[in-house]
């Protein structure tokens, strides 16, 4: 074990991965950074930090970087994952899969299918999301639920450092297109990562806290939040089980469903806004298949229907935060 | 350019066995047998057998919508085609993809492609993987004079050349984007070679509907390329002998432009015309091959019609490898 932030763990995950597999590669806007400036290639090491050093270990033709061209960047990394390697892209923000929609929910999420499974496509779509920079309205979009709604993409949003490791090094070992959401405000986030070739399971929940009386899943970000809305909700003796899916496509339905099952309670937290929002989907899962044990309707805690507001105010009123959260467990239990 | 007896007749088989097989699925999908949306390759044989005769299974192509002809030029299982066209199980990609997405990874081909302009990024990235294994292999995009408007082509090119990978944009005119002509459409005048060169890339134009002037300048094309891995493009001047899809009554058509561009731009005619071909084959030869090949695609039709259909319990098979 090392204490690690997430950067840190993905930097190295990537670092590990490139030594061990030639067939991996890494291209994207700036992932090495300086490119054609006289500062030279290795000036920037990407502009979140996660690709710092590997130009200088691995060479540009491993490192690629690319000109400002999103499309281009995914349309290339499917075209290289159908030829036998193992691309990771990535999107600076994943708010520009707007701008590379078609190659990510035409070609590569239906590659295998529509060749009858004669195609592999395991790429790495690193996608870098999430509010907290008053980054504004293109640039914050918490999108993982749009590519959660497309069959033939797998959706991973590590919240832990060595989630971040064994998410990562997943899918850099399975044979499928996985959209990998780092949120920006949890690049610091520290904590213990095993050493070695660590791997976390797709479909797999972390159990975050047990608690018993109520369930609170939360997305991402939101699992620190609902950390500190259950340490409050504890000291009035109010028990949270905490959820951290990992994964929204697969999703662990059982994880959710076993524990509403013993709490009758749920609290989804969700930082996209509420409309097809992984939120309603995982609140519709538990009022189909665990009606029965339910003590009180779900509360899903997202995001406003509003884009995201660049002043410091309103993005912090848009963003689900503790009180939110500590208030909807309440509401929950208001039922008796 | 030194033309071999076997290299002529393969190629002209190729060529004949995409005129009769698109020629009798025009004649299948009339009659109502064959389900969803197609699109014929007739009148272009010559620009995919022209690029692919100079490829192997290493070398990497992909398609348009438009696709079949590229299938057939780059080796895949026609029978195995025409069950997918139908919507069988036993389809090259089992019933899923149908005419618009067939692939066959294992020898190259990586998808035919419903989305115009999709697939030149993906020849960029197959190009980084020949890149890397260094043995001098390609990656080829075909696009047409429709996609050559698509922003996506013009990224994949810029990055070809930015990054410096093997990948060659075959850009086929055929002078029609659906049902928009290649005057209004192509801003440079019908001219897309131009456009690469732009990009900082060698361009070469031939005529696409002439196998042998197609053959030759891809030659010179590819030894370029495979000497110095730099990217390349060229442009085929071809004609599309029926409509966008099938079904369309083609009212953009000039009067008697059918009529000749059949009689005057025709690849298998051109073919049999040339001296080479004169000089190394005997026209009996090429009728021979005529029978054959229509043999095959009758026998392809037979096999397909008979075929089994797909089961919907298997409907979400093949979604991913691991779920």
């Amino acid at each position: 074990m090392t204490v690690m932030n997430v950067r840190d763990a993905i930097n190295q995950t990537i670092h590990e991965a490139m030594e061990r597999d030639p067939s991996v590669i890494l291209l994207g806007e700036d992932v090495a950074g300086g490119a054609g400036t006289a500062g030279g290639q290795e000036a920037i090491g990407g502009i979140w930090g996660t690709s710092t050093g590997l130009v200088g270990k691995f060479g540009p033709e491993r490192v690629i970087d690319t000109p400002i061209s999103e499309s281009a960047i995914v349309g290339a990394a499917a075209g290289a994952a159908l030829s036998g390697m193992r691309p990771i892209a990535e999107l600076m923000f994943a708010d520009f899969i707007g701008v590379c929609g078609d190659q990510l929910i035409n070609q590569i999420a239906k590659f295998r299918y529509m060749f009858g499974g004669n195609a592999r496509c395991p790429v790495v779509i690193r996608l870098i999301y999430g509010a907290g920079m008053n980054a504004a309205a293109q640039h914050s979009q918490a999108f993982y639920n749009l590519l959660t709604a497309i069959p033939g993409l797998k959706v991973a949003l590590p919240t832990t450092p060595a989630d971040a490791k064994g998410l990562m090094n997943e899918a850099l070992h399975g044979d499928d297109p996985v959209m990998f959401f780092e949120h920006k405000a949890l690049y610091g986030r520290k904590g213990e990562v095993p050493d070695g070739l660590h791997r976390v399971p797709f479909g797999h929940a972390r159990m975050a806290r047990e608690g018993g009386d109520v369930t609170i899943v939360a997305l991402g970000r939101m699992v620190s939040f609902a950390e500190k809305a259950a340490d409050k909700l504890a000291a009035d003796g109010i028990g949270c089980d905490i959820i951290d899916p990992r994964t929204t496509s697969p999703l662990d339905e059982e994880a959710i469903l076993d524990s509403v099952e013993q709490t009758g309670r749920l609290v989804v937290v969700d930082e996209s806004p509420p409309r097809c929002s992984v939120a309603s989907d995982i609140g519709a899962l538990v009022a189909q298949k665990a009606f029965t044990s339910l003590d009180a309707p779900p509360e899903l805690v997202t995001a406003p229907h509003t884009p995201i507001p660049f002043a410091p105010e309103l993005e912090r009123a848009y963003v689900p935060g503790p009180p939110a959260i500590e208030a909807a467990v309440r509401r929950t239990l208001d039922w008796g | 350019m030194d033309y071999t007896r076997e290299g002529l007749l393969r190629a002209y088989r190729r060529m004949a066995t995409i005129r009769q097989f698109e020629e009798r699925l025009h004649e299948e999908i009339a009659k109502g047998e064959i389900p969803g949306f197609t699109h014929l390759y007739c009148g272009q044989e010559a620009a995919a057998v022209g690029v692919c005769e100079h490829l192997d299974e290493a070398d990497k192509i992909v398609s348009t919508h438009r696709g079949h002809g590229h299938c057939i030029a780059k080796g895949c299982d026609v029978i195995g085609m025409m069950k997918e066209i139908y919507g069988s199980r036993e389809g090259l990609c089992k019933g899923r993809g149908g005419s618009m997405h067939i692939a066959d990874t294992s020898i190259g081909m990586l998808g035919a492609n419903g989305i115009v302009g999709a697939g030149a990024p993906q020849a960029v990235g197959a190009a980084i993987a020949a890149k890397a294994a260094g043995e001098g292999k390609v990656a080829i995009a075909f696009s047409g004079d429709g996609a050559c408007n698509q922003g996506t082509t013009f990224e994949a090119m810029n990055m070809a050349v930015v990054i410096d990978v093997p990948a060659i944009f075959v850009f086929e005119n055929n002078h029609y984007s659906e049902h928009t002509g290649d005057s209004y459409a192509v801003a440079t005048g019908n001219d897309i070679a131009s456009r690469a060169e732009a990009f900082g890339m060698k361009v070469w134009r031939a005529n696409g509907s002439d196998f042998h002037a197609t053959y030759e300048t891809m030659a010179k094309l590819l030894d370029y390329v495979r000497q110095t891995g730099h990217p390349a493009a060229i442009e085929l001047d071809t004609e599309r002998f029926y409509g966008h899809f099938e079904g369309d009554p083609q009212r953009y058509r000039a009067k008697g432009e059918l009529d000749r561009i059949r009689d005057e731009r025709d690849a298998l005619k051109t073919f049999r015309k040339a001296p080479s071909t004169r000089e190394l084959l005997e026209e009996g030869e090429l009728d021979a091959i005529d029978k054959q090949v229509a043999e095959l695609i009758d026998r392809a039709v037979e096999e397909a019609r008979g075929a089994a259909r797909c089961d919907p319990s298997q409907i979400d098979e093949d979604v991913y490898a691991a779920y």
